[in-house]
């Protein structure tokens, strides 16, 4: 057992709203751990929590020994968290190689480096790690093309390429194939689980489409109504009454 | 210069060719005269740093005038304490410029969009109305700073006899002009202007490298999308700071450069119309470009000079050759944009530009010359160059 993420006793209230209802969570490092639920459970809310876009009313969340509450987005960051959106953010108006060339700048920089004398285009490992990791998810071909031009699928792939560039020790994945179709969704699927297979890195994915969530989870916590109601392996997900419950019954008509 | 690819080579060497030579290029247009020659290139400057504040990051500042009007005080002051030579003088406006930026922009920077612009320009505002009246000691309020007779100037004012002393280079005085003819125009050369251009190249050349290095690519992005890059693990504040004082430093060094040319400097050069005018000339010529600031700055100062200077009678001149019958309703109706009234002309060619050609003097000149490349070679290029 060597847990990356502790998330203990976490709550959170918008007014009257119990968003996040004493959460426990732990992923073990490594593993892909799934996040599913209805509409509404809170999984999004507690996926902010944990890169300090939100901070829980009470509790604590722990990354690789240390904590995470309080901190600014791009410290969590460079402590090797990184996120992919449920709609794809990445710099419309650079290239896409530039993209990712940022990311990589970042990761190798820090939060802030003034290096405003020295060429962009003398940085050439920084270039071929850039151009290395397009390689990885099939976007090198494209990567003199304005970003905004790319389908929503590239989109998607080029943000996974800003992250993987990275390196992290934690990857978060809101939604990876939200408004994707069956076959792009295929794609990312198959990219994701090649990734985990070739880097190992810890994945958190948040997901409705259960096809992704069985193709790629080593475990799967069940959300419902701010509560984690079930935490296992996915084998033992389909057959549980809570979980059957929790997405027929109520209010999730 | 070794760490710029040929194209950029290229372009510093035409660039720099074009303002050497400027004084010939433009005798035929009537702006050869030094006056005109050097408030292109020190506005040019402005807008070169205005433009890697709003052109890269995307922070619309509406209070740059009062970097502008800290560096001709320093300036000034500097000629009073100092030297009449220019270069203490710049040196003490860039820092001071900087200084000011640095205030501002600290606190500015901690909102963006409208709320920015909104602080930047009460901060401008807020310096023009105390140049006017609280610091008067120090600014000389109404009258405007200028050089006396009896200033200490420390370092060169020792056995002063006689009218006022001139701004110099190490004794060459600014105001020097050698005049010679050339094909049939009286080509003036001005000490002053070639300082101004030489800062003017230099600062052409820093924009160009801050264009191409990595720092460049994070205030690209920054513009971009922030949200992005704060999850990408970089902290924007002291990005855009850093992009915030750069441009201060700037504008501190036209406000010196306009002291140094014409050594008095007073409120008027802080108001916010003058913070407005950077604005027109960045998004006229392209933000985000490197040319396009300098040749917005250029437009609009040559048509502050030479339609102001039309009035109704020249206008009747010059429309001679019609019918009076026609002559006289043009030409009542084209004096509303001339002499006083040639800011109407700016507007219309302002609002003509972003609605017709939102990128520019530079945008338009790139979709000309796509429309000639096509139909020399019908083969449109779809990708980007590659860096």
């Amino acid at each position: 057992m060597d847990p990356i993420l502790k998330v203990q006793n976490v709550n959170k209230r918008f007014g009257g709203l119990k968003a996040l209802d004493d959460v426990n969570l732990t992923v073990e490092r490594g593993t892909v751990h799934a996040i599913i639920g209805p509409n509404g459970a809170g999984k999004s809310t507690l996926l902010n929590c944990f890169v300090g876009r939100l901070t829980p009313d009470t509790g604590t969340v722990m990354f690789d020994g240390v904590s995470l509450l309080g901190r600014k987005p791009h410290e969590i960051n460079q402590l090797g968290v990184s996120r992919v959106f449920q709609t794809p953010e990445i710099f419309e108006a650079l290239s896409v190689l530039e993209n990712v060339m940022v990311a990589a700048l970042a990761h190798r920089d820090g939060a802030f480096r003034m290096n405003a004398w020295g060429a962009l285009d003398a940085e050439a490992e920084i270039r071929d790690l850039a151009l290395a990791t397009l390689e990885d998810v099939g976007l090198a071909q494209r990567r003199a093309m304005e970003a905004a031009a790319l389908s929503r699928g590239d989109k998607r792939r080029l943000e996974l390429a800003m992250c993987l560039v990275q390196d992290p020790k934690l990857l978060l994945l809101d939604e990876p194939t939200a408004g994707m179709a069956r076959a792009d969704t295929n794609n990312t699927i198959d990219l994701l689980k090649r990734l985990s297979e070739e880097r190992g890195i810890t994945k958190v994915v948040i997901e409705h489409d259960m096809h992704v969530v069985f193709s790629l989870a080593h475990r799967i916590s069940v959300m419902a109504q701010g509560h984690v109601i079930v935490e296992d392996r996915p084998e033992n997900i389909k057959g549980n009454p809570k979980v059957q419950e929790a997405y027929l019954g109520g209010a999730h008509a | 210069m070794t760490n710029l690819n040929a194209a950029d080579r290229l372009l510093l060497l035409l660039f720099a060719v074009a303002v050497l030579a400027g004084p010939v290029i433009l005798a035929p247009f009537g702006a050869g005269y030094p006056d005109l020659l050097q408030k292109f290139a020190i506005y040019g400057l402005f807008a070169i740093g205005f433009n890697i504040l709003f052109g890269l990051t995307g922070y619309l500042s509406f209070g740059h005038a009062a970097f502008l009007g800290v560096g001709s005080y320093a300036a000034v002051w500097a000629f009073k304490l100092l030297s009449m030579n220019v270069l203490p003088a710049i040196v003490f406006a860039v820092l001071l410029g900087g200084l000011f930026a640095l205030l501002i922009g600290y606190v500015s920077l901690r909102r963006s969009g409208i709320y920015f612009s909104i602080l930047t320009l009460a901060f401008a505002q807020m310096s023009y109305n105390m140049a006017y009246s609280v610091l008067t000691p120090l600014t000389n309020g109404e009258t405007g700073l200028q050089i006396a007779l009896d200033d200490p100037r420390i370092l060169d004012g020792a056995g002063q006899s006689g009218g006022l002393p001139l701004t110099n280079l190490f004794g060459l005085p600014m105001n020097q002009t050698w005049e010679s003819e050339l094909l049939g125009m009286t080509v003036q050369f001005n000490v002053g202007f070639y300082l101004c251009a030489a800062v003017l190249i230099l600062g052409f050349y820093a924009a160009l490298r801050i264009f191409r290095s990595p720092f460049g690519l994070m205030l690209r992005a920054l513009k971009s999308n922030q949200n992005r890059l704060n999850y990408t693990g970089v902290n924007t504040r002291p990005y855009a700071l850093a992009a915030f004082v750069i441009s201060g430093m700037y504008a501190g060094l036209a406000g010196g450069l306009l002291a140094a040319t014409d050594p008095l400097a007073g409120a008027e050069r802080m108001q916010w119309t003058a913070s407005g005018e950077v604005v027109l000339m960045t998004i006229l010529g392209g933000a985000g470009t490197l040319l396009g600031p300098v040749l917005g700055a250029g437009m609009i100062k040559y048509f502050e000079a030479i339609l102001s200077a039309i009035n109704k009678a020249e206008l009747s001149d010059l429309l001679s050759f019609l019918p009076d019958a026609l002559r006289e309703p043009l030409v009542s109706v084209l004096a509303l944009f001339v002499g006083e009234g040639w800011h109407l002309t700016l507007g219309v060619i302002f609002m003509a530009i972003v609605i017709f050609l939102p990128g520019g003097l530079v945008e338009g000149a790139r979709r000309a010359m796509r429309l000639f490349s096509r139909g020399a070679s019908d083969a449109p290029s779809e990708e980007r160059p590659a860096k």
